[in-house]
């Protein structure tokens, strides 16, 4: 006889997804994790999970592309989402998918992210590797590489600030700008963000200074580190066309900067006079004729 | 018509976009990014695979920008080779057929 399924449902960034097993250690597991997200909301997508035997995270480059099993013509259109620790299967048609993986969290949580990605490039929103809190009722965005500060500017943080995440922002197009959502998916902080959203004043690309400092970025600088920073894993040239043209949009419409700071409280001094006001990112004349730098979405 | 004459015509496996003057343009199946300044962007928005690239430098360029027509015979031919190298421009010595274009070009 089959154990009955248990369900959690988990909403991040307005997105319900059930997430199904039979296990109660599992379960438990999925509601420690993501408390503060779940919901009661009626789920858009389903997620089941099949367990393996415990085992570590994995270290392996995550694949994510299209079923190429010939045999199966039903399942054409579906996606592999695949790691060391990690093999699900997911129909964006039919809003279900099928996870076997151990139970580890850091596992859990690659899946959860890479499948919020795949549901957001195509409703225009992306997953951004930032660092994002509410200040006076307004989002503001902090990228950069590993050790550019993101956690950094979210210790430093007055009280008045909620923090939406130190690792993963969520972007959503909302109202002729953007949202920024909480997640719970954690950095260094190792402190899930609070489950809320607010417009996107500001995007700020970090980088650590003798002072504290806001540069302009031309809009093409601006596209190119932007892609460089949005978590994207899918093998499919139709979703980068859409990711690209969403990263065009998001620079038309949010100001981006580059912010040098000092790593003490001051610097948030710096981003409560950054006003928000619109101003076109700026332009950067460049006389080359072609300048060519490979990155990946 | 020249023997030696060139055409050319943009991938279709491309996204394109200008932003604050400047053309972007990403080839999508490795996510390598371009920025082109005004006269590159003027060769690759005349790439229309029917008209030879002789006749894009001297009608695009050499009037529009002033500069040398043999240098700048010598600079396109450069250039084309470059993102033809990179998936970004299909060339032939003979007229090209239209791909399905799927750009996001504005």
């Amino acid at each position: 006889m089959t154990a009955p399924q248990k369900t959690a449902c988990v909403e991040i960034g307005g997105i319900p997804i059930a997430l199904s097993t039979t296990s109660d250690s599992f379960l438990e597991l999925l509601r420690q994790r993501y408390d503060g997200f779940l919901s009661s909301s009626r789920p858009e997508f389903e997620l089941e999970f099949d367990l393996t035997a415990p085992g570590p995270g994995s270290d392996d480059d995550v694949r994510v592309h299209h079923n190429k099993n010939d045999n199966d013509k039903n399942d054409v259109g579906a996606w592999i989402l695949e790691r060391g620790d990690f093999h699900a299967r997911w129909d964006p048609h039919t809003g279900r998918g099928q996870v076997r993986q151990n139970s580890n969290p850091y596992s859990l949580d690659s899946v959860m992210r890479i499948l919020h990605s795949l549901i957001l490039a195509e409703r225009g929103g992306f997953l951004l590797h930032a660092a994002s809190a509410i200040c006076d009722g307004r989002a503001y965005l902090f990228s950069g590489v590993s050790g550019a500060g993101k956690t950094t500017m979210t210790r430093l943080a007055p009280p008045d600030i909620t923090l939406l995440t130190d690792e993963i922002s969520y972007l959503r197009p909302k109202a002729g700008g953007y949202s920024a959502f909480g997640t719970p998916f954690a950095g260094e902080l190792a402190r899930p963000g609070e489950n809320c959203s607010a417009p996107v004043a500001a995007l700020f690309f970090l980088e650590k200074g003798p002072a504290n400092r806001v540069d302009e970025l031309s809009s093409t600088e601006a596209v190119r580190r932007l892609m460089r920073n949005i978590l994207f894993f899918a093998e499919d040239p139709g979703l980068v066309e859409k990711l690209f043209a969403v990263a065009c949009d998001f620079v038309d419409t949010v100001p981006i900067r580059r912010l040098t700071f000092y790593p003490d409280a001051r610097v948030w001094d710096e981003v409560r006079k950054f006003d928000g006001h619109f101003e076109p990112n700026s332009n950067h004349n460049s006389f080359s004729n072609v300048e060519g730098v490979p990155e990946h979405a | 018509m020249p023997e030696n004459s060139i055409y050319i015509a943009r991938s279709s496996a491309i996204a394109a976009r200008a932003l604050a003057g400047e053309m972007m343009v990403m080839n999508s199946a490795d996510s390598t990014f371009f920025t082109l300044n005004e006269v590159a962007t003027a060769i690759f928005q005349a790439a229309d695979g029917c008209t030879p690239l002789r006749d894009i430098v001297r009608d695009r360029i050499c009037e529009q920008f002033e500069v040398d027509p043999e240098q700048a015979q010598a600079d396109a031919e450069q250039f084309v080779t470059e993102l033809s190298a990179h998936g970004i421009l299909r060339v032939s010595d003979r007229p090209l057929p239209a791909e399905t274009s799927q750009q996001a070009s504005r």
